[in-house]
C-alpha cells in the first residue's frame, strides 16, 4: 500500500567513481542545512508565549457551581463508573437542612477525588454527567514532587464562588446542556422544591 | 651573555630530564622525560641559530615518534606492577656497555680542538636556504640514498603489515 | 633590543591574545547559535539580549563546578593535561600576520608577532606537540574509555598530519618561503593561494578539520562510543580548558586556512581607492578577521551537517586517499614548475 509519494526504491547497486567521491553529496547536504538557516524557526518561547491550546483542549477538572453558587454535583457515580482508568472516587452524603445555598440537589458529594496520576483526560467524566457538573478545562495540571499532591480534593476542583473565580466552560458545553439549562424544574433547589416535587414522587 | 647562560641551563636541563628518563619507573612518564629532554636540545639547536633544525627536530621526534612511543606503551599498558624483574647479570652487563660507550664518545671527543671556534663559526649555516643548498649540492647521493632507504623501510613495513601476500 | 620594540612586542601579543580567547569564548555561542539556526531553532536568547552574555554565564558555571580528580589517576599528568592542550592552542596565534605594518612617527610595527623564517615548521611543530594534552589527559585519567579517545586522537593526529604536511610542502614551492609573512604578502591582488593549489587547499581543509578534532572527525570525544572520549573524567574548569582550547584551534585554524590559501590580510582592488597605509593596515586586518569568521562559519556549518565517520573510513580516507591524492598534487605542482625545462629537454 502506497502512502505518500515520498518512499524511494532502494537500489544497492555500485557505485559510480563520482559518487564515491562524496562530494556532490557533502554539498548538498550542506545546501539543504544553509537552506535552514532561513527558515522560521519552530520555538516558542515558553514563558512568555504560550502556544495556542486546541479549543476542546482536554485540562484540569472543575466541579461547576450553578448560577447562584450552588454546587451542582449529586455525587451519583456515574462518572466514576464512566472513568476508564479508575481515577474518580467520592463519598455522598445528604443535605441538612440550611444547606440548600451550597448544594443544589438533596444529596451531595463530601469528598470527590481525582487522581491527576491515573487520569487519561479522556473527558468520558464529563460526558457521563446528568448534571453537567463536571468538565475538562483549559487548565494544565501542576507538577508536584510526591505522589499525593495529585489527588486532587474538592478544594482544587469545586470552582470558587465569586464572579472573576468561576471557570468558563462555555466551549465544553454541549447542545446537552443548553438543553438541560431550559428544564425550569432542574434551574434551582428552590424552585424545584415548591413545585416540582409531587411530580417527582409520582414517578 | 644571555646565551651562555642559556646554554648552562639548557645543558643542566637535558641531562637532567634525561636522567629521569632513565629513573623513572613508569614508562609513559620516561617518554614524557625524553619528550622534554628533546625540547632542551631544540633549544640548543636555536642557541646556533639552526632553527630549521630545531623545529624539524620538535616535529619529527617530538611530534611523532614519541606520540607513537606513548601510543604503544598507552596500548601494552606498561607500568611498574609489570616491570619484569631483571637479574644481576643483565644490570652489569648493560652498564659495561653503556660505560664503554662513553669511553668511547669521551675518546672520539679528546680531539676536540679541531671543532671550529665560535669566532669562525658561521652565523647563517644553519639557516634553510643554506642548508637545502648544502643538502643539493654537496650531499645530493647521500640525501638520495637515505630517501632510498626509507622507502626501501616503508615497503617493508607494509609487507609485514599485510594479512597475506598473494 | 630597544625599550621601545618590547613595549610594542608586548602590546602586540596581549592583543592577539585577547582577540584570540575572545573569538574563542564567542565561539562557543556562535556555534549553539549556529546549530539552532540551522535546526530551525532559536538558540540560547535568555543570558542578555539575544543571549549574548551567555559565554559569560557558561564561564561561571564551570569554575563553579565541582572540582574531581579521581583516586586512582596520576595528580600531576592530570592536572597537565588540560594545561597544554591550551597552552598549545594558544602558541600558534604567535605567527600569524594580521595585517601589513603600521607606520607610527617613521617607524614600521608590522603586525605580526614573529615573522621567522621558519614559520610553516613552527606550525607543524606546535600542532604537533597539540595532541600530547590530549594523550596525557586521557591516559591520566585511568579510564577505559579516556585512553581509548587519547588513542584515537593521536592516532588521527599522526595520519592527518603526514597528509597535511605534504599539501603544504606544494604550497611552500610556489611560494618559495616559509615565512608565513611572505606567504601573505604575496597573495596581493588576485594572486591568491587557492586559486594556484585548489587541490592542496581542500586537503589542508579537510586535515584541519581532522587536526582540531572537529566533526566529522570528532572520534576522540565522540558521545555515543566513548562518553566524552579523553575529558570523560574531567569536569570543572579542566573541562572547560579542553573545550576551550577547541575552539582557540579552530580559530587559529581558520586564521592559518584564510592566509595560507585566501589572500590573508589581503583584499582586491581595495588599493583602488584606500591609499594611506595606516588604514590599509587596519582594513587588512578587517578583511582577514572576516575571512577567519567565514571560516569559523564553516567549521560549524559541516559540523551541524555531516554525521561522524567510522573509525575505519577515517583511516582509509587519511592514508588511501588523502596522501596519495597530496603527493599527486605535489608531484603535479612540481612538474607545473618544471614545465619549461621538460619543454625544452623534449623539443631538443
Amino acid at each position: 500500500m502506497q502512502l505518500t509519494n515520498r518512499s524511494k526504491v532502494v537500489v544497492k547497486k555500485e557505485m559510480t567513481f563520482i559518487e564515491r567521491m562524496y562530494l556532490p553529496a557533502i554539498f548538498s547536504g550542506m545546501f539543504i542545512t544553509f537552506k535552514h538557516l532561513f527558515k522560521k524557526s519552530a520555538t516558542i518561547k515558553y514563558p512568555e508565549q504560550t502556544r495556542e491550546f486546541s479549543k476542546i483542549y482536554r485540562g484540569q477538572h472543575v466541579l461547576k457551581r450553578d448560577e447562584k453558587g450552588a454546587e451542582r454535583c449529586t455525587a451519583c457515580g456515574l462518572c466514576a463508573v464512566a472513568c476508564p482508568a479508575e481515577a474518580i472516587t467520592m463519598t455522598a452524603a445528604e443535605r441538612k437542612p440550611g444547606e440548600e445555598a451550597l448544594y443544589r440537589e438533596e444529596k451531595y458529594a463530601a469528598t470527590y477525588e481525582i487522581n491527576m496520576l491515573r487520569c487519561i483526560f479522556c473527558g468520558d467524566c464529563e460526558e457521563a454527567c446528568p448534571k453537567e457538573a463536571i468538565f475538562l478545562t483549559d487548565r494544565k495540571v501542576d507538577s508536584f514532587y510526591t505522589r499525593k499532591e495529585f489527588i486532587y480534593g474538592k478544594s482544587i476542583l469545586v470552582e470558587g464562588l465569586e464572579s472573576d473565580k468561576r471557570v468558563d466552560v462555555s466551549v465544553r458545553e454541549t447542545k446537552a446542556v443548553e438543553e438541560f439549562k431550559k428544564q425550569k424544574e432542574f434551574a434551582h433547589n428552590e424552585t424545584y422544591d415548591k413545585n416540582k416535587k409531587k411530580t417527582v414522587a409520582g414517578h | 651573555m644571555i646565551t651562555t647562560y642559556l646554554f648552562y641551563l639548557l645543558s643542566f636541563l637535558a641531562i637532567m630530564f634525561a636522567l629521569m628518563v632513565v629513573f623513572s619507573k613508569n614508562p609513559i612518564h620516561s617518554v614524557l622525560y625524553l619528550v622534554l629532554a628533546f625540547f632542551t636540545i631544540a633549544g640548543h639547536y636555536v642557541l646556533l641559530n639552526a632553527q630549521f633544525l630545531a623545529a624539524v627536530h620538535i616535529i619529527v621526534y617530538a611530534g611523532a615518534i614519541m606520540v607513537l612511543f606513548l601510543f604503544v606503551i598507552m596500548l601494552l599498558n606498561l607500568n611498574k606492577e609489570t616491570e619484569p624483574h631483571k637479574s644481576i647479570w643483565l644490570k652489569a652487563s648493560a652498564a659495561v656497555a653503556s660505560g664503554s660507550l662513553l669511553v668511547v664518545l669521551v675518546g672520539s671527543l679528546k680531539g676536540a680542538a679541531s671543532i671550529p671556534s665560535a669566532k669562525t663559526f658561521d652565523a647563517s649555516i644553519g639557516l634553510i636556504e643554506n642548508l637545502g643548498q648544502t643538502l643539493f649540492n654537496d650531499f645530493l647521493l647521500p640525501f638520495e640514498v637515505s630517501s632510498i632507504l626509507l622507502l626501501s623501510a616503508m615497503v617493508g613495513a607494509v609487507m609485514l603489515g599485510k594479512k597475506s601476500i598473494k | 633590543m630597544t625599550l621601545d620594540f618590547l613595549i610594542y612586542k608586548i602590546i602586540l601579543v596581549l592583543i592577539v591574545f585577547s582577540i584570540t580567547l575572545l573569538v574563542a569564548t564567542y565561539s562557543t555561542y556562535a556555534e549553539r547559535k549556529i546549530a539552532a539556526f540551522l535546526q530551525d531553532r532559536i538558540g540560547p536568547d535568555r543570558a542578555g539580549p539575544f543571549g549574548i552574555l551567555q559565554p559569560l554565564a557558561d564561564a561561571v558555571k564551570m569554575f563553579m563546578k565541582e572540582e574531581i580528580i579521581p583516586n586512582v589517576s596520576n595528580k600531576a599528568l592530570f592536572v597537565l593535561g588540560p594545561g597544554i592542550c591550551m597552552l598549545t592552542a594558544c602558541m600558534t596565534g604567535v605567527i600569524i600576520p594580521w595585517g601589513k605594518s603600521i607606520n607610527i612617527g617613521g617607524t614600521d610595527y608590522p603586525l605580526q608577532i614573529a615573522d621567522v623564517n621558519i614559520g610553516i615548521l613552527y606550525l607543524f611543530g606546535v600542532l604537533s606537540l597539540g595532541v600530547y594534552g590530549i594523550m596525557i589527559g586521557g591516559w591520566a585519567s585511568n579510564n577505559k574509555y579516556s585512553l581509548l579517545g587519547a588513542i584515537r586522537a593521536s592516532s588521527q593526529m599522526i595520519s592527518y598530519e603526514v597528509a597535511m604536511g605534504i599539501s603544504i610542502i606544494a604550497l611552500v614551492m610556489t611560494t618559495g618561503t616559509l615565512s608565513t609573512g611572505e606567504i601573505a604578502a604575496q597573495q596581493h591582488g588576485w594572486h591568491w593561494n587557492v586559486l594556484i593549489q585548489p587541490l592542496g587547499c581542500l586537503i589542508f581543509i579537510i586535515c584541519a578539520f581532522a587536526e582540531t578534532n572537529r566533526a566529522p572527525f570528532d572520534l576522540p570525544e565522540c558521545e555515543t562510543e566513548l562518553v566524552g572520549g579523553y575529558h570523560t573524567e574531567y569536569s570543572s574548569m579542566k573541562l572547560g580548558l579542553f573545550l576551550f582550547a577547541e575552539y582557540i584551534n579552530m580559530f587559529i585554524s581558520s586564521a592559518v586556512i584564510a592566509t595560507f590559501y585566501f589572500g590573508g590580510y589581503n583584499m582586491p582592488l581595495i588599493g583602488r581607492w584606500v591609499h594611506d597605509p595606516n588604514v590599509l593596515a587596519i582594513l587588512g586586518f578587517v578583511f582577514l578577521f572576516m575571512k577567519i569568521v567565514g571560516f569559523i562559519f564553516f567549521f560549524m556549518w559541516v559540523r551541524w551537517t555531516l554525521p561522524r565517520f567510522r573509525y575505519d573510513q577515517l583511516m582509509n580516507l587519511g592514508w588511501k586517499i588523502l596522501i596519495p591524492l597530496s603527493i599527486l598534487n605535489l608531484v603535479l605542482t612540481g612538474a607545473w614548475m618544471m614545465r619549461h625545462e621538460i619543454i625544452n629537454y623534449f623539443v631538443k
